[in-house]
């Protein structure tokens, strides 16, 4: 395994425990976005650009800055002065140890995977863009109506009502 | 040029070599023409507003960057004891690494793109869009309500203004049908008769140009876009608490920024490196690429010293309201004009679905103004 | 260890990671950050699977997770809308303090 990957696994696993761990908010949030670029390098080297692309346009540029808004909106950003873990919190960590140590291990001992080490496939934005437009042109139009109903409502829920009801 | 001097080197670090010859070449000419900039830009607006620019380093100033260079460097590096020292040490970082990547896909001559990559136009608004955490940063980790608000309004401005962005250059990359920044200068080279065959010269392109600008100078906190950062112009916005050396950072970064994107524009519209006459042909592509590039920073120049800021609503009724439609119909009529036979009847219907929705929806959203009646108050009364 | 049980190990690790932040924390927002680090190991899932597995040219993996990416700062976006309506009721984001349904 080339010291590549090390250094990006590096990266996601160490930024993804900041994120998880750290105490104030917006820390939090800007680990997060370290994660989501450290994903984004993770897929240039697979060889997948536009999903590397599409991933830091999204994740970094939109989705970090949504959380960061959100985190302002909502009095994050100053210091919380009780816990941060939830009481049973214990069990929490037990479950998440157990799902990677049950999930690594069938991974590691599977006879299933397939050993080819072929060469690295092409996926150019014309391929991707006919399959778009072909095979998967269905989708494409269902995420169109999910996102512009999501974009709909969060607006409708995040408005402030009207006082005195309706 | 690159591949004598690569030739030099012995055949095992031979790609190492060129990757470094092309990084190096792009931080020298950028960084260059960064220093050209800020003193051209304090004599321009100097100039416009009837007053001489700096002249007294060197003849006609021209030394004046290097004073401030040396100036911003030898500045004491002042941070609040309360802000957050991490975040405040990596925001001019997050900044310039990513604007200075952005500049790797511009083609600035004929095969002389730094990286030639299939999604190249992609890439360069995904690292824009890292641009936008450091402002946030930056305001952020100051704990100062001016820098904050700066910060936010900065955010909001450029997140506005990213869609009317991307569209317009959706509409060029519908028809030159490639993401590839070298494709879309291929596409648009050849000749009709003496004139280009640029995207600007057609109904759309023009419009989608326009658009472009527009959301290149608020991408870029340039005037007339500038709110977050001069408030009231003693108020830096959200870098306030910065100074020396990651002041002059973030200036760094904000005008590579602007270089990108105009390069970005005249990749997409105005034909890259193509020559602007048939018969100019013989004129080096890089010559042709840096002109146009120079004279967009005039413009951008021109208009800053030009046009009086926007406020906050004004500026985001104008992304939401204004130009988010047009460049939807844009999309729509580059569509038109790439399936439509060539002809004056081509040129009729898109000018006519240019031009329209331009003077119709500027009508209509200028019904719902109530002005009242303009009072004078004089010193005597 | 192959490449592509290296990359579903480190896809596993980031998902478990995601998994007990969301389960240990109080704060609302952290956990939807904990569920938007499950979602992108999935997606790396997907990607190690389209570059070592049996039929890339298909690029199913490539289009899922483009789909993926859309959907997740789609529900992102829908889940921080939610977040900041309970705390203009509730005054908190603690999630131990949003009790009125319980019991």
């Amino acid at each position: 395994m080339s010291a590549g990957f090390y250094l990006v696994a590096l990266m996601i696993v160490g930024s993804a425990v900041a994120a998880m761990s750290l105490r104030n908010l917006v820390h939090c949030a800007l680990s997060l976005a370290v994660t989501f670029a450290g994903l984004g390098l993770a897929y240039l080297q697979l060889q997948a650009q536009f999903a590397g692309f599409a991933q830091v346009l999204v994740y970094v540029g939109a989705v970090a800055i949504l959380i960061v808004f959100a985190i302002l909106l909502t009095r994050g950003s100053e210091p919380e002065p009780e816990a941060i873990l939830s009481p049973g919190w214990l069990w929490g960590l037990g479950i998440a140890a157990l799902t990677f140590v049950v999930s690594g291990g069938a991974i590691l001992s599977s006879k299933l995977l397939p050993a080819i080490q072929g060469e690295p496939p092409t996926a150019t934005v014309k391929q991707i863009g006919d399959q778009l437009m072909t095979k998967y042109i269905l989708p494409l139009e269902v995420v169109g109506l999910l996102l512009t109903a999501a974009l709909i409502g969060a607006v409708i829920i995040a408005m402030r009502e009207k006082e005195g009801g309706q | 040029m690159k591949h004598w001097l690569v030739g030099f080197a012995p055949a095992a670090v031979q790609p190492w070599i060129a990757a470094l010859i092309s990084v190096a070449a792009i931080l020298g000419v950028f960084a260059g023409l960064f220093a050209l900039t800020t003193l051209l830009e304090r004599k321009g607006l100097g100039r416009m507003q009837n007053r001489y620019g700096p002249n007294r380093v060197g003849p006609f100033g021209l030394f004046q960057p290097l004073a401030d260079g040396v100036k911003s460097l030898t500045k004491e590096d002042i941070v609040p004891r309360s802000a957050d020292a991490v975040v405040h040490f990596l925001a001019p970082l997050v900044l310039v690494v990513p604007v200075f990547l952005g500049l790797a896909v511009l083609p600035v001559g004929r095969n002389m793109a730094a990286v030639d990559l299939d999604a190249g136009v992609l890439f360069f608004f995904a690292v824009g869009a890292a641009t936008e955490l450091s402002v946030f940063m930056a305001g952020w980790s100051s704990r100062n309500k001016y820098s904050l608000l700066g910060a936010m309004r900065a955010l909001a401005q450029m997140i506005s203004y990213e869609l009317p962005l991307i569209l317009s250059s959706v509409a060029v990359i519908m028809v030159a049908g490639s993401l590839s920044a070298t494709e879309i200068v291929q596409a648009q080279s050849g000749y009709w008769g003496i004139l280009p065959r640029w995207h600007v010269l057609t109904p759309w392109g023009f419009a989608g140009f326009v658009l472009f600008m527009i959301g290149a100078a608020a991408e870029s906190n340039r005037s007339p876009f500038d709110l977050p950062e001069g408030e009231s112009e003693i108020i830096a916005g959200y870098y306030i608490e910065y100074s020396g050396f990651k002041f002059a950072l973030f200036f760094l970064g904000e005008y590579i920024g602007m270089f990108a994107i105009s390069g970005l524009g005249i990749t997409l519209f105005l034909g890259g490196w193509t020559a602007p006459l048939s018969f100019l042909e013989w004129v080096p592509s890089w010559i042709w690429f840096f002109a146009k590039l120079l004279a967009l920073i005039c413009v951008f120049i021109w208009v800053r010293g030009t046009l009086p800021r926007l406020r906050m609503d004004q500026l985001m009724n104008f992304a939401w309201k204004f130009m988010l439609p047009l460049a939807l119909i844009n999309i729509f009529t580059a569509g038109l004009w790439r399936f439509m036979p060539p002809g004056w009847v081509r040129w009729a219907v898109c000018a006519l679905l240019v031009v329209g929705p331009y003077v119709l929806l500027g009508r209509a959203l200028f019904q719902g103004r109530k002005y009242g009646a303009r009072t004078y108050r004089f010193a005597d009364t | 260890m192959t490449p592509l049980a290296a990359y579903l190990v480190l896809s596993a690790l980031l998902f478990a990671i995601g998994l007990g932040g969301a389960l240990a924390r109080r704060n609302a927002i952290i956990v939807l950050i904990g569920i938007e680090l499950m979602l992108n190991a999935a997606n790396l899932n997907f990607i190690a699977f389209w570059r070592y597995g049996p039929n890339p040219e298909a690029h199913t993996g490539i289009l899922f997770v483009l789909f993926s990416i859309g959907i997740a700062a789609a529900e992102a976006a829908v889940g921080l809308a939610i977040i900041i309506a309970v705390y203009r009721h509730y005054r908190t984001t603690n999630l131990d303090r949003i009790t009125s349904m319980k019991g």
